[in-house]
């Protein structure tokens, strides 16, 4: 596995990117590009970012596969999760042995008010973008209502920009390495009232690769294969409309609870999570939804350092959204890349979870009409 | 993007929903639902819908204040957009007009109005639709005649 830089990358194209992703992903599991059966890659919109489709396929032909079958997937900003879903089901299938799932995205050739056009096509384009909802507003909706059921403050929001900022810090590979206070938090520009600059991830370029095979066929290229012990997804209506509870994302309740069920584990069991923080509201929202909490309690997990590396649940290691950046199509990927890392050991800089053996991923799409849930363990 | 340069049908498609706030409902479960679906979702093939124009009255159960819009709307920064409640009970996201945004709260009265969406690039379509804007009723104080 493996992932670019994740930032604004302007000497980089779509092929570059999940090239340079594709290479460290082939070297580091020490196969043959030759070995590899099958491609799928997350792509949101090369289409609207980039004028390209047929993303799957080019990113095979760029790397030297082109006759591997490659298909792409796009959920939204879950592309990547889903990609990781279709990967594993073609192992889990025995239809193939070694598969990639990838996910790319380039975003930063656009402008930002095209940026916010396009992302705005994960919602319901004729009933809320159409209206001029953006996507920190539709979030922004639902941290309002959040703070009016369950007195959430807006320093507790602060608080989650400035732990994955410092986590951000310690992830060379990370879009913004800086580290922030509550203050610069609380005081950035207003982007969609209650959401703040520093309460919204970044616009990124980048690729992610991760490699997947049987267990016994990984044994034999590594001593240290990393399992899948379950991967879920789950839908749920595309507009906030249709949502009789705006503080939780059904489909996130679902994932989880179907890939806990599937794992046979339990929340305690788990050692570090990386969720999807495209915004500061939704990390609160994920631990809730996930079940690491009871709802309207995250803000809790926020006091004594407990989502930090070296606390109790450590919280998107590698910076999550927020700080390690946001390529939607590769997000997915990007953190079960972190999430396999960290199982490893590999984390440097001081991000590594000691004795890490149980790890999970939270990758959404839209505002939460698909999420999907990997659990994944060192042995 | 489809909201600056699209041709004319997508816009025309929703144009009576849009002007005359129309939505669905469901014969079977009475359960009424905005945008219109061609099918209910709790009762599937055994529900039948039909056509419902709503109110138009509700409360604000939701609101944010935009500060960095997508082109097509840049200029009319900063604009408020609420989830609103109607009475039937469906939910509408939609701007907030005529109110200033210290003045929102949850649960506030609104009532749907008929406004400008925005106007595409370069002569393009100019679209209108329902937005909302505070209940006021304070005109009733003084009528004394029959409201039709």
């Amino acid at each position: 596995m493996g992932t670019t830089e994740f930032g604004e990358l302007w000497d980089k194209g779509l092929k570059d990117l999940a090239w340079e992703a594709g290479v460290k992903a082939v070297e580091a599991a020490g196969i043959g590009g030759k070995d590899i059966e099958y491609i799928v890659f997350g792509n949101m919109s090369g289409g609207l970012f980039v004028g390209q489709e047929h993303v799957a396929a080019l990113v095979a032909d760029f790397m030297g596969l082109n006759s591997t079958p490659a298909t792409r997937v796009e959920a939204a900003c879950a592309s990547g999760g889903a990609a990781f879903l279709q990967a594993y089901m073609a192992v889990a299938s025995g239809m193939y042995d070694i598969v990639v799932a990838g996910g790319v995205e380039k975003m930063t050739d656009v402008g930002a008010g095209q940026a916010a056009a396009i992302l705005s096509g994960a919602m319901d384009y004729e009933w809320e973008a159409y209206f001029g909802a953006t996507f920190p507003a539709v979030y922004a909706l639902m941290a309002r209502r959040y703070m009016h059921e369950y007195g959430l403050k807006s320093d507790t929001l602060a608080k989650v920009a400035v732990k994955n900022h410092y986590h951000g810090s310690l992830n060379p590979l990370a879009h913004f390495r800086n580290r922030i206070t509550e203050d610069e938090a609380l005081s950035s520009p207003m982007v969609a009232d209650p959401l703040r600059r520093y309460d919204c991830c970044p616009v990124s370029d980048g690729a992610a690769c991760t490699i997947l095979a049987p267990l016994d066929v990984a044994r034999k290229y590594t001593d240290t294969p990393i399992v899948i012990r379950a991967v879920a997804q789950a839908s749920d209506t595309l507009s906030l409309l249709g949502r009789e509870d705006l503080c939780t994302l059904r489909a996130t309740v679902k994932a989880a609870g179907k890939a806990f069920d599937e794992a046979k584990l339990s929340r305690k069991d788990v050692d570090v999570v990386e969720v999807h923080d495209c915004f500061t509201i939704a990390e609160l929202l994920a631990l809730e939804d996930l079940g690491f909490c009871k709802k309207g309690e995250a803000a809790g997990l926020y006091g004594e350092g407990q989502t930090y590396v070296g606390g109790e649940l450590p919280v998107n290691t590698d910076g999550g959204l927020k700080a390690g950046g946001h390529a939607v199509g590769a997000t997915g990927i990007k953190q079960i890349v972190e999430v396999t890392r960290q199982l490893r050991g590999e984390a440097k800089n001081g991000r590594q979870v000691e004795g890490a053996e149980i790890g999970l991923a939270h990758n959404v799409g839209g505002t939460g009409a698909t999420a999907v849930v990997a659990i994944l363990s060192r042995r | 993007m489809a909201m600056s340069n699209s041709g004319i049908p997508q816009h025309w498609r929703t144009m009576r929903e849009r002007y005359r706030l129309l939505g669905a409902r469901c014969e079977k479960c009475n359960t009424n639902y905005f945008p219109p679906r061609n099918v209910c979702p709790k009762c599937r093939r055994r529900g039948k819908t039909t056509q419902i124009e709503f109110s138009g009255r509700g409360k604000v159960f939701s609101y944010t204040v935009i500060n960095a819009s997508s082109r097509a709307f840049e200029r009319y920064m900063p604009y408020i957009v609420g989830l609103v409640q109607l009475d039937e009970g469906p939910r509408v996201l939609s701007q907030i007009v005529d109110c200033k945004p210290d003045d929102l709260r949850i649960g506030m009265e609104v009532e749907a109005c008929f406004r400008k969406i925005f106007e595409q690039d370069d002569g393009g379509i100019i679209s209108y639709g329902f937005k909302f804007r505070p209940y006021d009723n304070s005109w009733a104080k003084d009528f004394d005649g029959e409201v039709l």
